[in-house]
Formats: C-alpha cells, structure tokens, sequence
C-alpha cells in the first residue's frame, strides 16, 4: 500500500481534465455505486469517473497513478463475487457509456467493441448476417464485454464452446501504470506468449481493456432443446454423467432444483413441471440432419436414467421460455429468500452425485436452505445459500456453509470458481486451491504490470501480508511427485 | 437486500417500501430496461440504483434533498418490474416513497405553483378545458414565453375538440352479453373526445351495456405518482363510492388511469377502506382485456390492406401485463398487418406529467420513440394510453412525418363502421 496517496489532489486534477458530467463525487451519486451484484459488501469510492472516450479513461488512468489512488474499472457492476466492489476511498472507472461497436465484419466474423458494449448486443449486432458471440453468462442482457473479459466470463453453452477467453482474439489496454498496449491479434493463433490469455480472467488487476476483438460464430441451423424431470437430483446427475458417456456433445447441460425451479417459475412462467426434484436441461445444436440425427439418440439415453416426464421445446418460443427461466434463476431466488450468497464451485463430472448430496448435507447440517441451480456439463456448481440477515448469525453460518462446500469442492478435485471469479468474497479460499509459492509466483507477475497495486487493489489475493519471498522447494517438489533434476 | 428502515416508526407505508427494497438483490438486469439509465449511463437513475437512494434516506443515511434530483427523474414507467427476476414490487416503491416524502421537501415557490397548476387542473376536466383554451393562446406567444412552459403547450393541440357530454347510460346492442362501468378519464375527454365514443360504440356493438357513473372524477393515478396521496385518497374514495357494485367489469380505455385504478390497495393499505379497495380492484380491466376476454365480434375487411404499429404504453404492458390483448384484438380485423416496434419495452417518455416536470429526458426519449417507429415502415400507429398518443404525434411531427395515431378502440370502431 502506497503512503503517498493523495485523492485530494487527484479529485482536483480530474475535475480539470475532464467534462463536469463524468465526474461524480456527492454522497447521492456515490451510494449506488457502492455495491455490486453482491450487496454483501460496500465499500464508498471517492469519486466515480464515467468517460465517453479511451482517452478520457487513459487520463483517469494515468492521474490515478500519479496520486497513487488506486481504480477499479466496472461495466454494469453485475459481478456476484464483489469483483467490482469499489476499493474504499478509490475511484470508479465506470465504462458504461464506453458502448460502441467499433468495426463489424462478417466475412472475418469478427466484432471489435468498446469494454461497455453489452454481451447480449454483440449477438443482436451480428444477427442479421447469420452469426452470434457465443459466451452467454446469465446476466447477458446486462453485463458488458469488459467485465466478462476480466472474469473470463462462462454460462450455459460454454460446455460446447469454451468460456470467453476462447472468443477474444485481441484487446487494447491500458496497464496499470498508464502505458498502452496491444494484447493478441488478428486470429486465435499467436506468436510469442500469450500476454491475452494472461489478461483475461485477471479480474481487472492488470489494467482496463479499452477495445475489444471478438470472435464470432455462424448461429446453428437448428435447436433441440429437451427437458427432463426427476424425482431426485442424484438420478438427473447420473443422467448428465449418461450424456458424456455416451459421446454426444450437447450445446448445454443445465439442473435446476426444486428450489430453483420454484422462484423460476414465480419470476418468468417458463412452464417447468413444478413438481419435480430436479430438471435436466439438454440442448443439442448445429446442422439440421446431425441434430436430428443426435435428438434420437439423446432420447435413449435420457429414457434409461428414469425421468418421470421429458419434454422437447416445439418451437423456438418454448425454447426461448426455457431459457429465461434458467438464466433468471440467480435473481428469481430473490423470491424465496431476502438475501443469499451465490456459490460458484467446480467438481469433475463423475462427482457431480456426490458433491449434490455432500452439499444436502451440509444444507441441514447449518439450517440453511441451498437451492442448486448449475451448469451440470461442466460440473460447474452454483449453489444459491440462502438466509436472512435480519437473523443474528444467519449470514455467518452461510459464509462458513458456503466455505464447507468450496473446500469440499476443491477435495474433490475441482476448483473454487467456475465462472464468477475470485473477486472479493472467495480470496479467503485461494490458499485451499494454491500454496504459498504459487500465490507468490502470481504476486511477483501482478507486481511486474502493476507495482503499485492500484488497479483493483485488494482482490483476487488473500488478504494480509503478502508472502514473504521465497525460493525453497515447492510442496510438490518435497513430496517428491515432481523434480528439478 | 439488508437494509435498517425503521418499518415500525414509518407505519403500513413504511411495510410496503420495505417489503420491495427487501426483494431486490442488486443484479443488475434493470438497468437496461430503464429509460433514464439508457439515456444517461448513471448507476443513480437506474431502479436499482434509485432503491439504494431510497433505502438509505429511509434509513436516514441520506438527506431527502440529495436524492431527489435522481428520484424525481424516474418516470414511474415500471419497465424494470418487467425485467426483475426477483419480484420487486418498483411501481409501488417509488409512488409510496413519493406519498411519504411530498410533504417533507422544500420546494420553490415556482415548484409549488407549478405542481399545484397540474394538481388542480389535469383531473377536472372543465378546468383542465378552460387551461388548454388559454393554453391555445399562449401558443400565439410561445416565441417570448420561458422554456419551462414551451413544453406543455408543445403538447396541445391546435384545435381543441367541442365538448361532448357523456349520457349515463349505453345499452348493450342485440342480447346483452355483459353490464360494465366505465371510467371516462380527465384530460383524454378534453383532448380526444373520441376515444371515449369509440370505446362505447365498440363495447355496444359486442352486447356490453355500458354505464357511466355519474359522480365520478379522476383515479387519482396522477396526484398518487407525484406524490399527493391525500389528494389521490380523495379521489379514490370518490370513486369507490361512485362505481356501482352491480356490474360485471369496472372499465377503462387509458393504461394511466387502468393501472391508478389497480393500485387502489396500495392506496389504501393501513387504510378502513382496504377490504372495499380489494374488491374495487378485482373489477378493474383495460376495455382491450374485456373485449379479448369477452370475444370480439369479428369486424369487416378493411377496403385495403393496412400496416399497423402497435405502441406499448408502459402503464399497459409493464404495469398492468396487457400485451397480448390488444394485438389479438388488432389482428382480428381482416387486413391489418401488425407491426413491432424496436425498443417496444422502453417508454415513450409521456410518463404522465413527466413531460411537464422533466421536459429534456422526455424529449430524447420521444424523438427515440419516433425513430423506431418510423422505422417499421408503418402507415398507422396505434396505441392505448392518452399521454403516448400525445407524446408520439408531437415528437413524429418534429420529426416532419406526419403518420396518424389513433386508440386500439378507434381503429376497431372504424373496422366496424367500415
């Protein structure tokens, strides 16, 4: 932390460098600002910055250096894991109204966008000439490409298609120091390191991504999107470990609960069958005859894992029904419970069963409800932990019922963030995933683009102390599984 | 989301403001069904962002004065309760949050006399006449007159329709299929007589007796959305006094006054007419659910086919859920195609007396609306609400297109009449 910190002097330099409108500082313009998609935390930021240029964010940038105040950049402020919590007494770099798309070809299928250009637009942008972006995180139709760069952004048909670090081929950014530079390239193949593949999912540590290359993707020909209903969450588990087995590649793989499929229901009237334990959402896509082909055998699989009813979406307004149903589950379970904590682990597909009744477990083991709402073909977890804060101890037993299933979910062989990244709420875990000479390695490349800490400061990295250097044998190396020699 | 609102000190209003902050967990998918958010990129003109404002002066963390500003620009147009996954209920949030804090702001002596110019002529239709009349030769000075008042008379129009008196009752023609009453709405009698008569014609024509209570007045949506609840409850209870019980369906033809009559147990929460409230409430339907309800008798082939753009009002589609209705109603004239239009969710910027209180915010949002709809090729416009009607023709006009707007009912009326 630096001790020449002066945010007096940067709000003054700011209010010269840019228009009056970009620049909110009064307590009224500031409190909404406090908080993102995770109202658990709150931090008050000094000044909010709203620019309407690259330049105006390269300024905001470079004074926040030469203040030593440090920034933290945010597009709709949609992260569920405080990824965009403001950094108390720092400054907001909101790139909201940075929202143009710059250049679109389809013959390159390549969109080149502004870091505050909605994912969901991007779509709608290529959509007249037959092509999509793919990356389709629930929050879609509000999150920006900027946020999903930095957190490496997933969602339901990322099974088939990889999260968005597979769809960016290029961004210009600007560092934490000021400087300027160009990440990638033209295409997915590269020279030299991938400098890209370093920045995203780096959680805005690393600097903010003024212009963004996106891949595009010609849109399927044709959907088949089936739902089957469980008497157990167990059986729909099975079913999804069915599907890999079987060699087929859906587009996505989704359960609910009965929890989830409740408040679903109650937000959007999907038409899901309320009374099941658990549902199973396949959706096979691509070229007509393939799908057709691979609708039937789909069918057989899902007939011998015992559902008690499937369905097959007839037209493309069922399928689109589904669909909000699912991708409104986080903000529906609002529904059932005044406040909840949204987990985001990962386990291997073969462990899905056991992780979904270890966490039933713990669910009466703490007396908290937890409605399971994930992406089952990836075996990325999102249990929605629910309680009351009005209840004295409620949140704390949650937080610890939440740190239970992220440790279970690393025992298992899997990781503590699918999708939703670290941000503020799960760096408290990462020693559970990585031992201290690995956070130091990360450390020692976070320190090489950002001495000063300033872009996001205080995320991602377990809090205190940084490790002190050190360059004995790494655990690995002691327990003799690798060697130097 | 957590909050620390003294509910117990802020009595059943309180209940109501805290039972919807308590809903929203912050995640951010309003933001882009909100018209200020879209158009000014500002986390404090966002719903969400306007609950934590709330919240926090309820709590008492922040001063009234400091937040109005962003609350006062919230057009009330509940297009973020279409898109809240988690149920928050905005619509009654902000007009309670308005009831509650009216009486402790310190407005201007301007402000005041301008509120109270809209408070005490909008509803009265004969005061509201006599206004539009000196407002027809205000509109001879509007060049040398100041520019917050350029903005109401930009809405009236040149020629003001003569007065034509409502009977109090319509029989049903042929059998009688249903007996409804009928809410004859405030400025809409004075600026589009029409509508009304087209309404009853069209109600008559498919077997609905039709009576229009004699001493009824306005529903009061437009004191309840700015604020003047104890001029909204007198309203109100005029009118659960004035509609009569013996009727299958309370009536009305504009999306404003639909959804002010379905908030009446709001209203009225904490309130000794609550239980009578709710039962007023139950009976309330827009005239375009009742006939899609009642089934419409089918109209005649237009002479020639017409591309049609249906407008949403917000107080129809977001806060009453009436989209589908209309189009049915629409599409059941041999000859009609119907149009959608881009942004169909976002409002038009009417927001009843927002246009007067906010007059740069609703024009970019009604020279947005007039761009979409040209947009669709359309050679008609049609809509349900008085103050979108308004709204559109005057920011097509600025555009220089003159394409005509009429009500749902007129275009059925005139399908009818061939």
């Amino acid at each position: 932390m630096s001790l020449s910190a002066n945010p007096a002097g940067l709000l003054a330099d700011l209010a010269r460098a840019l228009p009056q409108e970009r620049l909110l500082s009064q307590p009224a313009q500031l409190t909404p600002y406090e908080s993102d998609a995770l109202t658990a935390f709150r931090a008050r930021p000094c000044a909010v910055v709203l620019p309407e240029t690259s330049q105006e964010v390269l300024e905001t940038v470079r004074l926040c250096a030469k203040h030593q105040v440090p920034f933290l950049a945010r597009g709709s402020g949609t992260s569920l894991s405080g990824g965009s919590l403001p950094i108390d007494g720092g400054v907001v770099i909101g790139l909201n109204r940075l929202n143009k798309l710059l250049k679109l070809d389809p013959q390159e299928r390549i969109a080149v966008v502004q870091p505050g250009f909605i994912n969901l637009h991007v779509s709608n942008a290529a959509a007249p000439y037959g092509l999509y972006y793919a990356p389709d995180p629930s929050s879609q139709p509000v999150s920006t490409i900027g946020g999903n760069l930095a957190f490496n952004s997933g969602g339901a048909h990322c099974l088939k298609y990889g999260m968005t670090s597979n769809h960016v081929l290029g961004a210009k950014v600007v560092l934490p120091t000021g400087e300027v530079v160009e990440l990638g390239g033209e295409s997915l193949e590269g020279l030299g390191p991938d400098w890209l593949g370093l920045f995203v999912g780096s959680e805005g540590l690393m600097g903010i991504a003024l212009e963004i290359r996106l891949r595009l993707l010609p849109k399927p020909e044709k959907y088949h999107t089936l739902l089957a209903a469980y008497d157990s969450l167990g059986k729909a588990g099975e079913a999804v470990a069915a599907v890999v087995a079987s060699g087929l590649l859906p587009g996505a793989m989704e359960i609910m609960d009965s929890l989830a499929i409740e408040a679903a229901e109650a937000a959007v009237h999907a038409g899901y069958p309320m009374e099941a334990r658990a549902l199973l959402i396949v959706e096979l896509e691509g070229e007509t005859p393939q799908v057709e082909a691979e609708a039937k055998y789909l069918s057989e699989v899902i007939a011998q894992s015992g559902p008690y009813e499937v369905r097959v979406a007839k037209d493309n307004d069922e399928r689109m029904r589904i669909w909000k149903g699912r991708k409104a589950a986080f903000s529906a379970v609002g529904r059932l419970s005044p406040d909840y904590i949204v987990q985001d682990g990962v386990v291997p597909r073969s462990k899905l069963g056991q992780a979904l009744s270890e966490i039933e477990r713990l669910s009466h083991q703490h007396g908290l409800r937890v409605a399971n709402v994930f992406h089952a073909g990836d075996g990325n977890l999102h249990p929605l932990i629910l309680y009351d804060g009005k209840i004295a101890g409620e949140l704390e037993r949650g937080e610890v019922l939440a740190g239970e299933i992220l440790k279970m979910c690393v025992a298992l062989g899997g990781t503590i963030t699918g999708e939703h990244g670290v941000g503020m709420e799960k760096k408290e875990y990462m020693p559970e995933m990585f031992t201290p000479q690995d956070l130091e390695a990360m450390h020692r490349i976070h320190r090489s683009v950002d001495p000063d800490e300033l872009s996001n400061r205080g995320k991602m990295f377990p809090s205190g102390e940084a490790p002190a250097l050190s360059h004995g044998a790494h655990p690995l190396e002691q327990a003799g599984v690798i060697s130097r020699e | 989301m957590q909050h620390k609102i003294p509910v117990s000190q802020l009595g059943p209003q309180g209940e109501i403001m805290a039972h919807a902050i308590e809903a929203c967990v912050h995640c951010g998918f309003c933001l882009p069904a909100c018209p200020t958010y879209t158009v000014l990129g500002e986390e404090m003109d966002s719903p969400r962002g306007r609950i934590f404002l709330m919240k926090e002066v309820l709590e008492g963390g922040l001063n009234l004065e400091e937040a109005t500003p962003y609350l006062d620009k919230c057009l009330g147009c509940v297009g973020c309760v279409t898109a809240c996954p988690s149920g928050v209920a905005y619509g009654e949030l902000i007009s309670t949050f308005r009831g509650w804090s009216e009486p402790k702001r310190q407005r201007t002596p301007f402000q005041k006399v301008f509120r109270m110019a809209i408070q005490e002529t909008l509803p009265y239709p004969s005061r509201f006449r006599t206004a539009a009349t000196l407002g027809k030769l205000g509109k001879l000075m509007q060049p040398v007159l100041p520019q917050f008042l350029q903005a109401p008379l930009n809405l009236l129009p040149d020629e003001l329709p003569m007065a034509q008196p409502l009977p109090e009752v319509i029989p049903a023609e042929g059998a009688r299929r249903a007996k409804v009453a009928f809410l004859a709405g405030c400025a809409q009698q004075v600026l589009q007589p029409n509508f009304n008569w087209a309404t009853l014609r069209v109600l008559a024509k498919n077997g609905v007796e039709v009576v229009i209570p004699k001493g009824q007045g306005c529903c009061g949506a437009l004191s309840m959305h700015t604020g003047e609840r104890e001029r909204a409850l007198g309203f109100a209870r005029n009118n659960l006094e004035a509609f009569p019980p013996d009727v299958d369906a309370i009536i009305t033809n504009a999306a404003g006054c639909g959804s002010g009559l379905k908030e009446y147990h709001i209203l009225f929460h904490g309130e000794p007419e609550s239980a009578l409230a709710d039962g007023f409430v139950k009976k309330v339907k827009d005239v375009s659910v009742f006939l899609a309800e009642l089934g419409l008798k089918e109209p005649p082939a237009l002479k020639q086919p017409l591309k049609v753009a249906y407008h949403d009002a917000c107080h129809l589609a977001h806060a009453q859920g009436v989209r589908a209705e209309p189009r049915k109603l629409l599409k059941s004239i041999p000859g009609v195609e119907l149009l959608e239009i881009a942004e169909g969710e976002l409002c038009c910027g009417s927001a009843g007396t927002y246009n007067l209180e906010q007059p740069a915010i609703a024009a970019t949002l009604g020279e947005r609306k007039a761009r979409n709809i040209i947009a669709t090729g359309a050679r008609l416009i049609v809509t349900g609400n008085i103050g979108c009607f308004t709204q559109i023709q005057t920011h097509l006009r600025k555009l220089g297109k003159e394409i005509p707007v009429m009500h749902t009912l007129e275009l059925l009326d005139k399908a009818y009449s061939g």
